[in-house]
């Protein structure tokens, strides 16, 4: 069993995850208090989005070892859209096009479902309509946003944004955001980061999987990890991201070593 | 649809108003003395019966046409009683006598409690006087000089009419099927529109007294005269199950000039059962005359019932200017079959045609579209579009497209366009991970694939469609 810290919302164990019978996931451990932002690094291939979707809950993985508990629930037992219920959300590297399902209609039913779930209000087309206006000013996008299929013909950009928005729109627990800032030229990039640190609070927390430094340089991180190969070799505060800016991965293996253990 | 009828038809509707006639059924077996009994009970005149007789002689003729790529059992023709006199349902005493899987199909599909114990045969004794009902909205179109009757009454009431135009788009010898229909046809509905008027509501075979005993061998002719226009709904969302496993329809449209005519179907016949057994053979021939300049015919369909479906509503485009349409929905699941499908025959000068074919198929299922576009040599700047898309659920089902392209003047216009798409896993993920479970993820984007088909139908009739498709395709993914 896990000892649960009581601020603890992310308790991940030992986790092993493959597809098709091959192992990506390799053990990974960490912790995620409320009101932290935690930052996971590393090279193409590493197993960012493997993890993000395993989390998720997307049915191609199997996990085969580890455990994860999500406040102090076993959230490997619950089914996807039960883990987003439960305050769970996944900003996609790769948001998929939905031809023929209007944005509009598609995030009121998402937002109500989970509004449901909180025993609060669902909201009437009208009111959702005042409510997701406001929240789309936030992020600068367009009104005719909403009347569009969901993310076709989107561009890599505006894919983004809309998945800000509906992080936005859900305040969810526990976010993930797999290379958000990918596609995004500088301004957008702010602007993305603004609406994220509207979001964090206290009471919730994010892991954001980037590439480069520079989104990091608005959305200040507590933690910083490193993956490699299906596992996380290397953790440390913000600062970390600058030396892998200035020394680059290669920089990781040699100093591995002097640097496992550090908490995380 | 109107309001009058909107709050119509959300009046209860009782069943036990069809005029009782003494039972009584034809020995089984097809041949002339048959036919003559039919006539004779029903009272029919001599050319009706010479009608029937020219049909059957067609129709020995004829061989069951084994081209629509559909397979089923051969049929037993002699084995089918073809006479029925309508009988009273038998009544069951209380909701607890009725089958839950009924019940619970009625609960999906937001059937009204009122109605629903009307459909599953319960003698409730609803407090509502539904002659009433129907007399008003008889009379309401009888004040503007609209005929809406079964085919009986027109026959008897409106000899002149129904002789003019019977058999006039549909010849008794079209098809295997048209033929058998021709010779043996029990009832059907029968509208009259008047030179330049618009009927005042949409007119539903819910309303039509006596529907019921109208069998298997159903037959419909509606006439729009010049500048009339109508808009005709079909069937209705609740099951229907039937012990007669072949049907074989025959409807016809006749549209003078400047006349519009529309026509939609939501069919849901029972399919059979998950594995494939039982279940309705669906045979039918519908066709619409544009026969008159600056005429409209225009189909709508939703099938989503039949184990087998054969039905391909038509237009021929005679009047210069005259415009046909097509949109359909066709949803098969399990061991569902439809081969379905339209031809516009374009004869007129300026003639426009659309046609819009939306395939599902889940499950074992297999869904065929099947069009012909023809531009005879007297259609100066025919035009036409149509577009075939096919979505599948699942890897057991199929989806085929069998475009029929004949252009014999060189003016004309065609442009097809067809697309198949998948309901993959990633697209439900991403709806998972928003909170929204498969089912309902599903139901949103078959809506959506199916829009510009839906947005055709009557808003109710739309409504109703929409919660019909997620029923039908209830439990198709995992
Ligand atoms: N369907 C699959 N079958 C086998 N290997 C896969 C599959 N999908 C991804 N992988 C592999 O998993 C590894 C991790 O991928 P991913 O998690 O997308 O990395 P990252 O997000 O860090 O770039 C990569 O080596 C990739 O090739
Ligand atoms: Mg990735």
């Amino acid at each position: 069993m896990i000892k649960k810290d009581s601020s603890n919302i992310l308790t991940i164990q030992d986790l092993h995850a493959s597809i098709n019978g091959t192992e990506i996931l390799k053990g990974i451990d960490f912790t995620v208090r409320s009101g932290e932002i935690h930052a996971i690094m590393g090279l193409n291939g590493s197993g960012k989005s493997t993890l993000a979707k395993v989390l998720a809950g997307h049915s191609a993985y199997e996990v085969t070892q580890g455990s994860v508990l999500f406040d102090d629930i076993d959230l490997l037992a619950l089914p996807p859209e039960e883990r987003a219920r439960a305050g769970l959300f996944l900003a996609f590297q790769y948001p998929i096009e939905i031809p023929g399902v209007a944005n509009t209609q598609f995030l009121r039913l998402a937002y109500n479902t989970v509004q449901t779930r909180r025993g609060k209000e669902e909201l009437d087309p009208l009111e959702f309509d005042d409510f997701v206006r406001e929240k789309m000013k936030m992020l600068d996008m367009k009104p005719d946003f909403l009347d569009r299929s969901v993310n076709e013909g989107f561009s890599g950009g505006e894919k983004k944004r809309n998945e800000v928005l509906q992080m936005a729109l859900l305040e969810p627990k526990l976010s993930i955001l797999d290379e958000t800032d990918s596609g995004l030229d500088i301004d957008a990039l702010k602007i993305v980061a603004q609406g994220v640190n509207q979001i964090a609070n206290q009471n919730n927390a994010m892991i954001v999987v980037t590439h480069y430094q520079r989104l990091l340089d608005y959305i200040v991180p507590d933690y910083v990890h490193v993956m490699q190969s299906g596992r996380i070799v290397m953790t440390g505060g913000k600062e970390l991201a600058l030396e892998l800016e200035t020394h680059g991965y290669d920089w990781i293996s040699a100093n591995k070593q002097s640097l496992a253990g550090v908490s995380a | 649809m109107s309001a009058v009828l909107q709050s119509l038809v959300n009046q209860p509707y009782k069943h036990g108003f069809v005029t009782e006639i003494e039972s009584d059924i034809a020995p089984k077996g097809l041949n002339e003395d048959i036919i003559r009994l039919i006539s004779a009970k029903k009272n029919e005149p001599e050319w009706l019966l010479a009608f029937r007789l020219k049909a059957y002689q067609k129709w020995l003729t004829m061989t069951a046409p084994k081209w629509q790529n559909v397979h089923f059992p051969q049929i037993d023709f002699q084995d089918i009683s073809y006479y029925s006199a309508p009988k009273p349902k038998t009544k069951l005493a209380s909701m607890d006598e009725v089958d839950p899987e009924l019940l619970r199909t009625f609960e999906k599909l937001g059937v009204p409690m009122h109605e629903r114990a009307a459909l599953a045969g319960v003698a409730v004794d609803v407090i509502f006087d539904s002659v009433s009902v129907a007399t008003t909205y008889k009379q309401k179109l009888a004040e503007v000089g609209i005929i809406f009757c079964s085919i009986s009454e027109a026959v008897h009431n409106h000899p002149e009419l129904v002789q003019q135009y019977l058999g006039t788009v549909v010849p008794v010898g079209d098809n295997y099927f048209a033929a058998l229909n021709s010779a043996v046809f029990t009832d059907g509905s029968f509208c009259f529109i008047p030179k330049g008027v618009k009927c005042p509501m949409d007119l539903s075979t819910y309303f039509r007294i006596n529907t019921e005993g109208s069998g298997q061998f159903e037959r419909t002719l509606i006439i729009a005269e010049e500048g009339a226009s109508v808009s005709y709904l079909e069937g209705c969302t609740a099951p229907r199950f039937d012990t007669n496993q072949l049907h074989a329809a025959v409807v016809e449209l006749v549209a003078l000039d400047n006349a519009d005519i529309k026509y939609s179907t939501v069919q849901n016949w029972y399919a059979g059962d998950e594995k494939g057994v039982g279940g309705i053979f669906n045979f039918v021939t519908k066709r619409g005359l544009a026969k008159g300049v600056n005429s409209r015919i225009s189909w709508t369909q939703v099938e989503t019932g039949s184990a087998i479906t054969w039905k391909y509503p038509s237009c021929i485009l005679r009047g210069d200017n005259s415009v046909g349409e097509f949109y359909s929905v066709a949803v098969t699941n399990n061991y569902q079959q439809a081969d379905t499908g339209t031809k516009m025959i374009h004869l007129g000068k300026n003639t426009r045609s659309t046609i819009v074919s939306k395939g599902i198929s889940a499950g074992h299922s297999n869904s065929s579209y099947r069009g012909l576009v023809r531009v005879a040599p007297t259609a100066e700047n025919a035009r036409n579009y149509s577009q075939c898309d096919s979505m599948l659920i699942g890897d057991q089902c199929g989806a085929h497209t069998f475009p029929y392209i004949q252009v014999q003047n060189s003016s004309a216009t065609v442009e097809h366009e067809a697309s198949t798409s998948k309901i993959g896993e990633d697209q439900l993920f991403y709806f998972s991970q928003r909170g929204i479970d498969a089912e309902e993820a599903v139901s949103m984007i078959i809506n959506g694939f199916c829009k510009d088909v839906f947005q055709q139908l009557p808003m109710e009739f739309a409504v109703e469609a929409t919660k019909l498709l997620s029923f039908k395709l209830e439990g198709s993914v995992g």
